[in-house]
């Protein structure tokens, strides 16, 4: 694949076809191997000690499926409500001058420094039964957050939310506005503009984003355990049962990451699937 | 002058804690710091935070030169990070079973020795608004309790005290140790939690514990003991035999704990 680009980007002229233009550079191709290396590593070693008979047994137990629909079903909700605030927001920051968008734009990364169990500690704070705006959501409505799966995809979304905005933001900055221009003199107004130009041309931004967001949505632990506890059915995704499987049983919580391994990944290659096969 | 009276200061509070050690004997007496040096890594339940805090710089002051290092977490964490070959010199834990695991992987020196004991109590917000009193008002539909999850020994403790009283709860949360289900009755978003008495007194500033008779149906042994790779062996060896000293057992008791 670099091979490939490295040669498309020599026939455009850019790279001067002099000695070696296909000899691998060796000072990229080593750390990038060794990257690899470090990354996949604790994978494997993960598989080495998974116990595989017992798979099955585990992915037939209701408790593993209640976890695991809970997690995807909290996930992609998440992830749909990143993209509802989190892809304006973007555009926003990359579009519009204001005061302190430096200061908004460092917000942001907020949740991603904070440890997610103080980011569920400050959940609680806002949304508690005597958090700031949850104290008034108990008196007026009666309704609570903490401990129900509506708390769970706020954690996750707060967690996540990030992710999605800085990768929207990076392909709108890097998007070329005179298109957006173009359509504007046309007579198009700010939102068909925004709508028939802008969201086509960072689509593969927002995919991108979209797909950071839902993976650190599903692997979310320490935001969801603290602000939504850990309830079967209700609040327990499956991190949580990985973690109190982990209490007793190393085997167990090496399957159950696992199971949450292997279909996360299954359902992220055959989206990419079905978007690259359609250009 | 004043350089002085510190020195002096000083050289009484030396005394002081080498009579305390040579006085406070009993056959088990660390034997003053003859040998013992350098760090002693405890690995402690997290349970054992506020005491244990407390009697390692009692140590450190008992035994010049040593330093004491803790590492306080949930017991099964703790015990899979030895059986993992994490540099320990001790593990003391809040429940037989993650002890027994580290012995059966093969990683304990001698045999465990339980040196505390700890019972459960119902947390609740300072001033007991619910008015709760009993194990069987946590079955209340107008409550919302928090419980420790039954992996963990405190949940272990719970189940076992909530069965043997016959009482159905309903939590809306199965908390992953005991400061985290402490945590919500401290944050008010629960009414009730079921905790060790030591957790609630060391938040007595937030929650007062209610006492049950059922607790005494699900006590808790904390085991105690030396590793087998431990990298400081004698202060492994000095560390074990200052927890059952009195001062280090006054600590103990002052926290809430019983001891045997």
């Amino acid at each position: 694949m670099p091979v490939d680009e490295l040669q498309q980007a020599g026939a455009a002229g850019r790279l001067p076809r002099r000695r070696g233009h296909r000899r691998l550079p060796v000072f990229l191709i080593l750390p990038a191997g060794l990257g690899l290396t470090f990354l996949v590593l604790p994978l494997v070693a993960l598989l080495l000690r998974t116990p595989w008979r017992e798979l099955p047994q585990h992915l037939a137990e209701p408790a593993i499926l209640a976890a695991l629909r809970l997690s995807l079903l909290t996930a992609s909700l998440a992830t749909v409500f990143c993209i509802l605030l989190g892809v304006p927001l973007a555009w926003l920051l990359a579009r519009v001058e204001f005061p302190g968008r430096r200061l908004a734009r460092a917000l942001i990364t907020v949740p991603l420094v904070l440890p997610p169990v103080v980011g569920g500690v400050a959940l609680l704070l806002l949304f508690g039964r005597r958090g700031l705006i949850g104290s008034w959501l108990d008196e007026t409505f009666g309704f609570t957050l903490p401990f129900t799966t509506a708390g769970v995809v706020v954690a996750e979304a707060f967690v996540a939310m990030p992710f999605l905005v800085i990768a929207v933001e990076g392909a709108l900055r890097g998007a070329d506005t005179r298109y957006e221009e173009a359509a504007a003199t046309l007579g198009a107004g700010r939102w068909t503009t925004f709508r028939r130009v802008t969201l086509p041309l960072v689509a593969p931004g927002i995919a991108a984003g979209a797909v950071l967001c839902w993976a650190r949505a599903l692997g979310e632990f320490g935001a969801t355990i603290t602000f939504a506890g850990n309830f079967p059915g209700r609040t327990q995704t499956m991190p949580l049962a990985v973690y109190l499987a982990l209490e007793t049983d190393l085997e167990a919580a090496i399957v159950l990451s696992l199971i949450l391994l292997v279909v996360s990944v299954t359902i992220l290659v055959s989206l990419r699937d079905r978007w690259i096969s359609s250009p | 002058m004043g350089s002085r009276g510190i020195r002096a200061a000083l050289a009484g509070l030396a005394l002081a804690a080498a009579v305390s050690v040579t006085a406070c004997g009993g056959g088990q007496a660390p034997a003053g710091s003859g040998g013992v040096s350098g760090e002693v890594t405890v690995f402690a339940a997290a349970s054992l935070t506020e005491a244990f805090t407390k009697i390692g710089k009692d140590f450190e002051a008992a035994h010049p030169g040593t330093k004491v290092t803790f590492n306080f977490a949930g017991s099964s964490a703790l015990a899979t990070q030895i059986t993992q070959g994490a540099p320990a010199d001790v593990f003391a834990a809040a429940s037989p079973a993650t002890v027994k695991t580290v012995v059966d992987a093969g990683d304990a020196a001698g045999t465990p020795v339980v040196f505390v004991r700890n019972q459960l109590v119902i947390a609740v917000p300072k001033g007991n608004p619910k008015g709760i009193a009993t194990l069987g008002n946590l079955s209340r539909d107008d409550l919302k309790v928090a419980v420790c999850a039954e992996q963990v020994p405190c949940g272990a403790a719970a189940k076992k005290a909530l069965d043997a009283a016959g009482v159905e709860v309903t939590p809306v949360t199965l908390e992953q140790d005991v400061k985290a289900a402490l945590s919500k009755v401290k944050l008010g978003e629960v009414d009730a939690a079921l905790v060790y008495r030591t957790d609630a007194k060391a938040a007595a500033a937030d929650v007062d514990g209610v006492e049950f008779p059922e607790s005494a149906g699900a006590i808790n042994d904390y085991p105690v003991v030396a590793l087998k790779d431990a990298p400081n062996k004698a202060g492994a060896e000095a560390f074990l035999a200052y927890l059952q000293s009195s001062p280090a057992k006054a600590v103990l008791t002052a926290a809430g704990f019983q001891t045997p």
